[in-house]
């Protein structure tokens, strides 16, 4: 119990410290990695709490696909970050007012909420006993919340498509298939014979129907 | 020293309230943005997932692997917005996104 309370402290902490990290820090390569050490932790505080999938997930999409991909753009860009923080100062005292109401809020909230004793009857899917976390999951997410599930892969890929259509470059250098184009040439289209008279060659007014 | 609900409720609070300052704070820089919005939608998840386990019921580890989903859609399409907005105006100060003077 105590290791798990120790446990729940370090977590909660590193991943505390590396999110205020990640707002602060000068250079954003420094907040995605913190942001990369942050979801590392929050899966620890998952683990802890008994959400191992969902954890495992964590690091496999945050860490191993958004990551990577705010890595890349950072990197591709060519953008000067020392102008873009000019305004750090100006900004503090509202942010700091506004994120100040904004925990007082939350922990106003947390100080005096209680849980409805009868939310023990109001319980849709029961988390089943000697059952991992992964396959309990499993038992309802494809059965009871299979319209959602298939919902969520209809987001990911109209945000596929999306990214691919905005970011694609046509260039007008680059020489490109035009298939119905090659399927309707002809014989006739494409070749022409004729007679060249020996000492003139093909003359011009030919070599111009020629190249159409 | 048990640690409850309200301790995971707590981290997830303070989680929020650093992703909102984090806006606050870089209103010029879109990336650290889009960051401070997986931030927020990390708090989103530790409170669903917290719920979820101190409850006993799993429909919010349903709902946090959706909220994921949309999370990392989020980003996709922001990241590529961002992309085409660098390629056309070689910026990407969001103070100056006023083109359609809305």
């Amino acid at each position: 119990m105590i290791l798990s309370a120790l446990f729940f402290y370090l977590f909660a902490a590193i991943c505390v410290a590396s999110a205020v990290m990640v707002i602060v820090s000068r250079n954003p390569v420094h907040s995605v990695l913190f942001l990369i050490l942050a979801f590392v932790n929050a899966s620890g505080l998952f683990v802890l709490m008994g959400a191992e999938f969902l954890a495992m997930i964590l690091v496999v999409v945050y860490v191993g696909a958004v990551a990577v991909l705010f890595l890349f753009v950072i990197m591709m860009l060519d953008v000067d970050f020392a102008e873009l923080r000019e305004g750090f100062s100006q900004y503090l005292p509202v942010g700091l007012v506004i994120g100040g109401i904004f925990l007082a809020e939350l922990l106003l909230v947390g100080g005096s909420w209680v849980i409805n004793p009868n939310v023990a009857k109001s319980i849709t899917s029961a988390i089943p006993a000697n059952v991992s976390n992964t396959e309990a999951l499993g038992l309802v997410l494809y059965t009871k919340y299979i319209h959602y599930f298939q919902l969520s892969s209809m987001v990911l890929l109209v945000a596929m498509i999306g990214a691919i259509v905005l970011t694609l470059r046509h260039k007008a250098s680059v020489k490109r298939q035009n298939i119905s184009v090659q399927n309707a040439r002809t014989p006739e289209l494409a070749m022409s014979l004729r007679k060249v008279s020996a000492g003139q060659g093909l003359q011009d007014a030919d070599a111009a129907e020629w190249v159409q | 020293m048990t640690i409850g609900l309200g301790h995971y409720l707590a981290v997830g609070a303070i989680l929020f309230t650093l992703g909102i300052l984090g806006i606050f704070l870089n209103r010029k820089n879109i990336i650290v943005i889009l960051m401070s919005i997986e931030l927020i939608l990390l708090a989103v998840n530790i409170n669903l997932v917290a719920f979820s386990t101190f409850i006993g019921d799993i429909v919010g580890q349903v709902f946090a692997l959706l909220v994921l989903t949309v999370a990392a859609a989020e980003a996709a399409i922001g990241l590529a917005v961002l992309v085409v907005y660098f390629r056309s105006r070689g910026s990407i100060a969001v103070e100056d996104v006023n083109l359609m003077k809305g």
